[in-house]
């Protein structure tokens, strides 16, 4: 049994995976909050100008100043992931060079610039532009955030659907042949629609927390329920379209990637009319015996569930990791190949690829064998069928961990907006939820992180789907080097956290400024 | 001339806003210094661009090919593809 967890081998594909995972983790800390605070401080101010009630444009200015201390430590976190890729994953950078360098130029200089600028305009311009020109600022800045995350994400997605490329064996890259299909693919639409609805959930479970403590410290307690109210109907607004797209997105991995759906439910074994997983005993620190085992001991499963999701067809064909390198037959009664033809067809790309430069006039047809062969060229660097299976205990307990905190904000936004519209929230005997709405700040984020880590780990060892490993993706470097430039990464990024926690409290322990007429 | 009115009112919209902040200031403080880490330490000293340091006099391409190639099993010869 290889302990995947207990014994990290310190090779340089092992440093630069924990490095760039890292970096990822962190700078994924502070994003989520600004997209989700983005639509708190929106509704807020919008309020304000219909009502002209300046006790609103307090709430708003509130939310906004939480807001810009979250983007101000958070902004240009994500560079460093492109520094990563310069250096410890050029061979990758080389690859895709040309597909990312689009979204990422568009991102940095539409979105970033969008944002930023209507950013300066919501903090100096409260007393020198119009109430409406403010408000389309606030929710400018909103969308240039969002934008942004949608550049990133339609490149995050490439990497694992491909779409919209050919392999130009002479520059030894992808290069673009559609951006309409980059930019607008099925995976980078449902990763940006399940993305961004689930940040909002954590700029509401943020939103109803601050106000909650609040309450039960008997302070702000106007700003505090009005707040509950825009957050908690964000939240569960949110968490039901989390739950929608997070079925679409199901729905995808099964057709684009189902050695990561096999992953997520530890199904070794596939067939038709599959049950989907509520239990079982996997251990997460330890790949399990799939090749012998039928399933997982101790499962407790929904019957059919699994092929709804999958197939959105009660008895559909879902496959397992066995039947994925044995090849089998799909849904739609395509034959999917194994594992040896994939190895034997990433062969040939690499052979043409080996001998492409020096063929003279057959040079055209090896283009072509490149190009029949491409899709997986990956696979003829694999030389044991273990290395295409992520690790299964991890995905399938992350997996497990998101739907369930995703349900328990699901409930737990659904009791808060009945409490606050029905009854008086600010009461003792509401304590409880009080402090479960402080109590649920850690795990908003821990949901969140846990549907990144399931899209990454499930994902492994490849880079680019079935087209590049990490082993070859990666810089031929010294793991020292990688090592030390994790530990600086893991001191500058706590102690960027410990600052905004730090300036976050101070300004929650202030509170809002108050108007001293509540009419304009 | 309206040009002008509109250009100094923009610089003027910031500068103020610059000069009245409050809490703002601490922000500008930790933007600065992380930047400066992030362009400067980190960029030039930690982060060198892998290929173009390594790749010598040979095309990008050639060097990406060869490290690519590195990785690969022996040749299997497919058939059809000559040599």
């Amino acid at each position: 049994m290889n302990h995947l967890l207990l014994e990290i081998a310190p090779s340089v594909v092992d440093w630069s995976r924990a490095q760039f995972a890292l970096t990822a983790a962190y700078h994924w800390l502070f994003v989520p909050l600004t997209l989700g605070l983005a639509v708190i401080m929106g509704i807020a101010e919008t309020i304000y100008y219909r009502t002209g009630q300046l006790s609103w444009r307090d709430t708003a200015r509130f939310w906004e100043k939480l807001f810009g201390i979250n983007f101000a430590i958070g902004v240009a976190t994500g560079i460093i992931l492109e520094f990563e890729f310069g250096t410890n994953w050029s061979n990758y950078s080389w690859f895709v060079g040309d597909i990312f360098g689009a979204p990422l130029a568009i991102e940095g200089i539409v979105a970033f610039f969008m944002e930023s600028t209507f950013v300066a305009v919501m903090f100096f311009g409260w007393k020198k532009v119009s109430r409406g020109f403010h408000l389309a600022s606030t929710w400018l800045t909103g969308l240039g955030a969002t934008i942004s995350a949608w550049w990133i994400l339609v490149a995050n997605a490439w990497m694992q659907y491909p779409i919209g490329q050919q392999f130009n064996p002479d520059t030894m890259r992808f290069e673009m042949s559609s951006f309409a299909d980059v930019a607008l693919s099925p995976f980078a639409v449902d990763k940006f629609l399940h993305t961004v609805t689930s940040s909002w959930l954590i700029g509401a479970v943020f939103c109803v927390a601050v106000s909650c403590w609040y309450l039960l410290k008997g302070r702000e307690t106007v700003m505090a329920r009005r707040s509950i109210k825009i957050g908690a109907s964000v939240g569960l607004f949110a968490a039901l379209a989390a739950f929608a797209t997070g079925d679409n997105s199901a729905y995808m991995v099964a057709r684009t990637q189902p050695m990561k759906l096999a992953a997520m439910e530890a199904l070794y074994n596939g067939g038709k009319s599959q049950s989907l997983t509520l239990f079982a005993a996997v251990n997460p620190f330890a790949q399990p015996d799939y090749a012998s085992q039928k399933e997982p001991a101790c499962r407790i499963a929904f019957p059919n569930l699994l092929s709804v999701l999958a197939t959105h067809d009660l008895n559909g064909y879902v496959p397992g990791i066995n039947d994925i390198i044995n090849g089998y037959t799909d849904n739609e009664g395509q034959r999917q190949p194994s594992l040896a033809e994939k190895v034997d067809m990433g062969k040939k790309a690499i052979d043409a690829v080996a001998l492409y430069r020096t063929m003279g006039n057959k040079s055209e047809k090896t283009r072509r064998t490149v190009a029949d062969n491409v899709k997986y060229f990956g696979y003829g660097y694999v030389k044991d069928a273990s290395r295409t299976v992520p690790p299964i205990g991890i995905t399938f307990w992350l997996f497990r961990t998101m739907v369930g905190l995703g349900t328990f904000f699901m409930l737990f936004f659904a009791v808060v907006l009945f409490v606050v519209f029905r009854k008086d929230i600010s009461e003792r005997k509401f304590r409880w939820l009080h402090i479960l709405a402080l109590i649920a700040i850690p795990l908003a984020w821990i949901c969140s992180e846990s549907g990144w880590m399931v899209a990454e780990i499930g994902r492994q060892p490849w880079t680019i789907q079935d087209m590049l490993p990490t082993w070859v993706a990666v810089s031929d470097l010294q793991p020292r080097s990688i090592m030390i430039t994790f530990f600086l990464f893991l001191a500058l990024f706590t102690t960027l956290l410990a600052v905004e926690i730090s300036i976050l409290c101070k300004q929650i322990k202030k509170g809002p400024e108050h108007s001293n007429n509540d009419t304009l | 001339m309206e040009l002008r009115r509109t250009i100094t009112g923009i610089v003027n919209f910031y500068v103020d806003g610059f000069r009245h902040m409050t809490w703002g200031r601490t922000l500008w403080i930790v933007i600065l210094v992380k930047l400066v880490i992030i362009f400067v330490l980190l960029r030039i000293f930690f982060f060198p661009n892998y290929i173009a340091t390594h790749r010598g006099t040979m095309r990008k391409s050639d060097f990406v090919r060869k490290q690519v190639l590195k990785e690969a099993p022996p040749p299997q010869r497919t058939p059809g593809l000559g040599q």
